[in-house]
C-alpha cells in the first residue's frame, strides 16, 4: 500500500527565475495507519470489558450473647445445608439433639435439580410470590421501590413460618461450595440464612455418611 | 474486433476514512479501558448470579489463592504510605523514603513483613514469591493490615476475592479476622454466571 511521492524528478533546467518545487498534495500515511492500529491492538488486548461482581454478604456481630438472648430459629422450617469434600451436599430438617436419634441425611448436589429443588418446594408460597413480582417490575408493572417494599413486607408476615437455611461447611469444603450456596438463597428467595459452621454431630454425620442416608 | 478497455484506475486508495475510523476506535479504547493492576494471586473466581457491581476505588481487595495463600491489596497511593509506615513501626522495620514511595506504587502482594523489604526492592516484581501474608493466630498480620487500613481508609469497603479451590477454613479465618476488626459486612468477589 506504500505510496512513492514523487517530486517530479527530471525538471531540473533553470529557467529564468527560480521556481518552487512542486511537492505532491498526497502525504504517505502509511506509517501513521500502521501505528493507529498498532495502538487500536494495544487497547482492545488489555481492556478488561467483565468488570467483576460481587455478592454482598452480612455477618452477624460477634459478641458474646447469652445462651437464653439468643435468637431460637423454629426448628421445624430450618433447613441444614452441609456443604463436604468433593462437592457434595446432605440436608436435613430440624436440629439435632443428642439425646435423641439423629436425623437421617439427604444427599443432593448443586445443580438445577439438587438444591434449588428442594428450596423452591420448601418455600414454594414466597418464592412464588417474589417471582410473580419480579415479572411485573421486568413488565413495568411495578416498581423497583414497590417491589422492595412488598417484599419486606412479605418477608415480615411469614417470619415465624418461613424457611431458615443453615449453610454449615465443613473443613473439607472449597469456596465454590459457599458461592454456590448462597447463590442458590438468592435465586431461590430465601429470606433468612446464615454461614455457621457444623457441629461436631454434623462432622460426624457427614464422616459416617452412607450410615446416615436413609 | 473493438478491444474492451479496462478503464486505468490509481493504484493509490484513499486511506482517509480506514484513518478516521481506526484512531476513532482508539480513542475510544483509550478513554474506557483501565488497566489491570497486576495481582500476585492468581485466583479463578467462582461465578455467581449477583449483579452487583465491585466499586472501583476504596476497596481493600483479600484475595485467597488455590493453595489457601492470602494476597492484599489496597488502593490509593497515600493510603498504603500511611499503611507501610505504621506497618513498619509495628514490626520494627524502617522503610525509606524511596521505599514507601515504591510501595504506594504497587499492587497486591502476598508476603510476610519480614520480606516486604526484599519484594520493594526486588528489580524483577514478578519474579517474587508470595509466600503468603501469616494469618494464624500467633502471627496475624492480615489483621494488622486490616486495623491500619481502616485506621487510614475509613471508607473503604471490604472485598473477598478467592479461588474457586480455595478451603473454607481459610476464608472461615479470613471472615473471622475481619469481624474481630468490626468488618461484618462484607463483598465476595464473583463472575457473572450465564442465567440457566
Amino acid at each position: 500500500m506504500a505510496e512513492i511521492i514523487s517530486d517530479g524528478g527530471g525538471k531540473k533546467k533553470h529557467k529564468g527565475g527560480v521556481k518552487a518545487k512542486k511537492h505532491s498534495t498526497r502525504v504517505d500515511m502509511t506509517p501513521m495507519v500502521d501505528l493507529g492500529f498498532l495502538l487500536l491492538t494495544f487497547f482492545i488486548l488489555t481492556t478488561t470489558f467483565n468488570k467483576p461482581q460481587a455478592m454482598e454478604i452480612s455477618m452477624p456481630i460477634k459478641e458474646d450473647v447469652p445462651d437464653e438472648e439468643k435468637t431460637k430459629v423454629p426448628a421445624e422450617f430450618t433447613l441444614n445445608l452441609l456443604l463436604s469434600k468433593d462437592d457434595k451436599v446432605y440436608w436435613y430438617m430440624g436440629n439435632i439433639d443428642p439425646n435423641k436419634e439423629m436425623p437421617s441425611l439427604n444427599p443432593t448436589n448443586y445443580s438445577k435439580d439438587g438444591i434449588r429443588k428442594l428450596l423452591v418446594e420448601k418455600n414454594r408460597k414466597i418464592y412464588e410470590q417474589i417471582e410473580a413480582w419480579k415479572r411485573d417490575v421486568e413488565n413495568r408493572r411495578m416498581t423497583q421501590d414497590e417491589f422492595a417494599e412488598k417484599k419486606k413486607g412479605l418477608r415480615e408476615d411469614n417470619k415465624r413460618t418461613s424457611l431458615i437455611v443453615l449453610i454449615k461447611p465443613d473443613k473439607d469444603a472449597r469456596y465454590k461450595n459457599i458461592v454456590d450456596a448462597l447463590d442458590e438463597m438468592a435465586i431461590c428467595n430465601i429470606g433468612s440464612y446464615a454461614l455457621l459452621e457444623a457441629n461436631e454431630y454434623e462432622v460426624q454425620m457427614i464422616d459416617n455418611a452412607e450410615t446416615y442416608i436413609n | 474486433m473493438p478491444k474492451i478497455k479496462m478503464p486505468v484506475s490509481s493504484p493509490f486508495i484513499d486511506m482517509t476514512p480506514m484513518v478516521d475510523l481506526a484512531f476513532l476506535l482508539v480513542t475510544f479504547f483509550m478513554l474506557i479501558s483501565q488497566f489491570r493492576a497486576e495481582e500476585s494471586a492468581e485466583v479463578e473466581i467462582p461465578s455467581s448470579i449477583s449483579d452487583l457491581k465491585v466499586p472501583e476505588r476504596d476497596i481493600m481487595m483479600i484475595s485467597v489463592d488455590s493453595d489457601n495463600l492470602v494476597h492484599y491489596n489496597i488502593d490509593g497511593q497515600e493510603t498504603r504510605a500511611n499503611i507501610l509506615k505504621k506497618m513498619g513501626e509495628k514490626y520494627d522495620i524502617t522503610f525509606t523514603e524511596a521505599e514507601i514511595l515504591t510501595f504506594s506504587n504497587l499492587a497486591s502482594f502476598g508476603l510476610p513483613m519480614s520480606e516486604m523489604k526484599g519484594f520493594i526492592n526486588a528489580s524483577d516484581k514478578a519474579s517474587v514469591k508470595h509466600s503468603g501474608i501469616p494469618v494464624d493466630s500467633l502471627n496475624n498480620q492480615l489483621s494488622d493490615w486490616v486495623l491500619y487500613s481502616r485506621l487510614s481508609s475509613p471508607q473503604s469497603r471490604v472485598a473477598i476475592r478467592g479461588d474457586v479451590n480455595a478451603s473454607y477454613p481459610t476464608i472461615r479465618r479470613v471472615m473471622d479476622i475481619l469481624q474481630e476488626k468490626k468488618v461484618n459486612k462484607f463483598n465476595l468477589i464473583t463472575n457473572m454466571e450465564v442465567a440457566n
